[in-house]
C-alpha cells in the first residue's frame, strides 16, 4: 500500500488546479490557512485567499458575498468552528439563498488526537445533512478529497465537505470514478453489507479482510461517498442481498451515516433479517488521545467492526 | 454633477407614497414590522431614488450593477416599496406581503424576489456579507481595461469599482459578527462598501440604551478604522449628501449613521418601541394614511432613478 495521506492534503492543492483550468475560485479561512492547507492558494495567487482572522461568522459572510460576485468560494477553518460555531450562518445565508460557497473544513471527527473534545467534532454531518439546499461529501481518502472538492467547485450551490488531519491509508488509484449520488462497492460480498464514510472505510476494509480469513464470512464493503443525496439504490440492493447492515463513521451515531442509512432501510423493512448495527461514537464527546487509542476506546476500530459482524 | 436631477421635494414625495404602501402591506398581511421600514424609508428613498444606488430594475442581474443588502431584514416592506416604485414589480403585488405564495416573504429571499441580492432576517450578517461583495467586485469590476489585473489585498479600490451599500438596525449591532465584519473591511480597504446604521434607538425589548447601550456609533467605527458621517437620517438632501461623500471615498469603507425615529411618520408610531413588529388595525391604518396623505399626493409619476445610471456611470 503507498503511503498514507490526509484528505486536507487534497484541499489547498486541488484548488490551485482548479484555478489553473480557469474556475473562478477563491478560498476564505479564519487564521488556520496552514493547518487547513488553504494557503496554498494564496501562494498561487494572493487576491483569491482571505484569511478573516479568528472570525468564523465574518468568514462565513464574507464567501456569501464573494459567491454572489459570481465566484466560486471555499471556506476553511476546522470542522468544529466551521460548521457549528457558524451553524446559522450557514443556514439562513449560504443554504437558504442558495449560494455557491463550499463549507471545507477539515479537522473532523476524533481523529484530531490530542487537542481533545473541544476540537473533536463529531456533530457536523448531522448538523449539515439536516439542511436544504445542502449537499453533503465524506471523502475516505486523499484522492476521494480531490475529486469532491473538484465535484463541489464544479456543482452550483452549498456543499459540505469533511476533511480530517490524520494521514489514512490511500484506498482509490485516482481521482476518477466519483459523483453526486454515488456510492462505491469497494468489496464484493453476500454475508453482510458494511456502509462506511470517510476514515471508516479503510478500517471496513480491514475488518472484511479478517472477517474473510478467520470466518469464512465474506463482506461487502461500501464507501458512501455522498452523504446527501445518498445513493440508497446501491445500499438497498447490497442489504436485499445480504440481509445484514451495519455502518461505520468516526461521527455521532445519532444524526450522521448510521442515521441517513437507517432512515432508508426503515422505508424497506423487509430487507433486513437482523436489525441495523451502527458503529460511531456513541453520544458523547471526545478526548485526548492518540490515533489507535481513541479509536478503540470510542469503538471506532477495525476490531469493533468485526466484533460487531461476528456477534 | 453628482446633483444633477436631484430632487429633494420629488423624493419626499417618493418617501411619503412608501410610508403609505409599507402601512397598507403590514396592516393587509395582519403582521410586520412597521417601526423599523419607517425609520428607514428616507433612506432608501434616497438610494433609490436619489441617483445614488446604480441598477436596472428591468434587468434586475444587470452586471455592473450596485449593491444593496437590508442587513435589517425585519424592515422587509420598506425594500418591497422601494423596489416596487423602482419597478422591479407592480406595486400591486406589495398586498401579497407574507401571504402563502407571494414573492414577498416575511423576510427578504433572493430566491424569489428579483432585486433583493441575498436573502436575510438573522440579524448581524449583512455587513459580512456585503465586505464579501465589495471585495469580489473591487478585484474583479475594475474598468475594462485593467480587469485582468488582480487587485493585491489592500490596495485602494478602484473609483470605478462597483459599490455596495448596506443598511444595519443600531440594535443589530449587538451582534459580534457585525464587529468582525467592521475589522475585516477596515483591514482590506474596502473603499467601494458603505454601511448605514439606522439609528433609531430603539429595539424590541426597549430602548437600546436600557437593553444594552452602544455609546457612540461612529466613534466604535471610527476607531475599527472606518470613517464615520453623521446626518439626520429623515433629511433628504443631507443623506444624498453623506452618500455621494461616502461614494467619493474609495481608500476606504464609511459608515453613515442616519439619526432616525421609529415609526416617522406615523404620530402614534413614533419612538414606540411596541411599533417595531406589531401591524396596525384597519383604523389605525386609516388615521396613519391620513396623516401621510398630504405628502404623497403628488408621488405618482414615473420613477426620478430611470435616468440615474446614466448621471453617474
Amino acid at each position: 500500500m503507498s503511503e498514507k495521506k490526509a484528505t486536507r492534503a487534497a484541499y489547498g492543492e486541488t484548488l490551485v488546479e482548479l484555478l489553473a483550468e480557469g474556475v473562478d475560485v477563491y478560498a476564505v479561512d479564519a487564521d488556520l490557512a496552514g493547518s487547513t492547507t488553504s494557503a496554498k492558494l494564496r501562494e498561487a495567487s494572493a487576491a483569491r485567499h482571505i484569511n478573516v482572522g479568528i472570525a468564523e461568522q465574518n468568514m462565513i459572510g464574507v464567501a456569501a458575498g464573494l459567491s454572489l460576485t459570481g465566484k466560486t468560494v471555499f471556506t476553511g477553518s476546522f470542522a468544529v468552528f466551521g460548521t457549528g460555531r457558524v451553524y446559522d450562518q450557514i443556514r439562513n445565508t449560504v443554504c437558504y439563498a442558495g449560494l455557491d460557497v463550499k463549507i471545507a473544513p477539515t479537522h473532523s471527527g476524533i481523529s484530531v488526537g490530542p487537542d481533545g473534545g473541544s476540537h473533536q467534532m463529531i456533530e457536523d454531518l448531522a448538523l449539515m445533512r439536516v439542511l436544504p439546499n445542502m449537499r453533503v461529501l465524506v471523502p475516505a481518502d486523499y484522492l476521494s478529497a480531490k475529486a469532491a472538492i473538484r465535484i463541489a467547485a464544479r456543482t452550483p450551490g452549498p456543499f459540505y465537505i469533511r476533511m480530517g488531519r490524520s494521514n489514512v491509508p490511500q484506498i482509490y488509484p485516482d481521482a476518477e470514478g466519483f459523483a453526486l449520488g454515488s456510492a462505491r462497492v469497494l468489496r464484493s460480498g453476500d454475508d453482510v453489507t458494511i456502509v462506511a464514510c470517510g476514515i471508516e472505510v479503510p478500517l471496513a476494509l480491514e475488518a472484511a479482510e479478517r472477517l474473510a480469513a478467520e470466518k469464512g464470512i465474506q463482506a461487502e464493503v461500501i464507501d458512501v461517498f455522498s452523504l446527501k443525496p445518498l445513493d440508497a439504490k446501491t445500499i438497498l440492493r447490497s442489504a436485499s442481498k445480504t440481509g445484514f447492515v451495519i455502518t461505520a463513521e468516526e461521527h455521532s451515531v445519532i444524526g450522521g451515516l448510521g442515521a441517513a442509512v437507517a432512515e432508508v432501510l426503515a422505508e424497506h423493512p423487509d430487507v433486513l433479517r437482523k436489525p441495523l448495527g451502527r458503529i460511531g461514537v456513541q453520544d458523547r464527546f471526545g478526548t485526548s488521545g492518540g490515533f489507535d487509542e481513541l479509536f478503540r476506546e470510542y469503538g471506532l476500530d477495525a476490531q469493533a467492526i468485526y466484533e460487531l459482524v461476528v456477534q | 454633477m453628482r446633483h444633477m436631477g436631484f430632487d429633494a421635494t420629488e423624493i419626499e414625495r417618493r418617501a411619503a407614497a412608501m410610508r403609505r404602501d409599507i402601512l397598507k402591506m403590514i396592516a393587509l398581511a395582519g403582521s410586520g414590522h412597521p417601526g423599523g421600514s419607517l425609520s428607514a424609508t428616507d433612506i432608501l428613498a434616497v438610494l433609490y431614488f436619489g441617483e445614488v444606488v446604480r441598477h436596472r430594475p428591468s434587468e434586475p442581474t444587470w452586471e455592473r450593477r450596485d449593491r444593496f443588502i437590508l442587513s435589517k431584514g425585519h424592515a422587509a416592506p420598506v425594500l418591497y416599496a422601494a423596489l416596487a416604485h423602482a419597478g422591479y414589480f407592480e406595486v400591486s403585488e406589495l398586498a401579497t406581503l407574507r401571504s402563502f405564495g407571494s414573492r414577498l416573504q416575511g423576510h427578504p429571499d433572493s430566491r424569489k424576489l428579483p432585486g433583493v441580492e441575498v436573502a436575510t432576517g438573522s440579524l448581524g450578517q449583512g455587513l459580512s456579507i456585503a465586505a464579501g461583495m465589495a471585495y469580489g467586485l473591487a478585484v474583479s469590476g475594475q474598468s475594462e481595461q485593467d480587469e485582468q489585473d488582480e487587485r493585491v489585498p489592500g490596495d485602494p479600490v478602484s473609483p470605478s469599482a462597483q459599490q455596495v451599500f448596506v443598511l444595519l438596525g443600531d440594535g443589530e449591532l449587538q451582534e459580534g459578527q457585525v464587529w468582525e465584519a467592521a475589522m475585516f473591511a477596515a483591514h482590506q480597504r474596502l473603499g467601494n462598501l458603505v454601511a448605514i446604521v439606522d439609528n433609531n434607538n430603539l429595539q424590541i425589548d426597549g430602548a437600546l440604551e436600557d437593553v444594552v447601550g452602544l455609546g457612540d456609533i461612529s466613534a466604535k467605527f471610527t476607531a475599527f478604522g472606518w470613517r464615520a458621517l453623521e446626518v439626520d437620517g429623515h433629511n433628504i438632501t443631507q443623506l444624498k449628501q453623506a452618500f455621494d461623500e461616502a461614494s467619493a471615498h474609495t481608500d476606504g469603507p464609511v459608515v453613515v449613521v442616519a439619526h432616525t425615529v421609529k415609526g416617522k411618520g406615523v404620530s402614534f408610531m413614533e419612538n414606540q418601541c411596541g411599533w417595531h413588529g406589531k401591524a396596525p388595525s384597519d383604523e389605525q391604518c386609516d388615521r396613519a394614511l391620513a396623516e401621510l396623505e398630504t405628502d404623497a399626493k403628488a408621488a405618482t409619476e414615473p420613477p426620478v432613478g430611470a435616468a440615474r445610471e446614466e448621471v453617474r456611470l
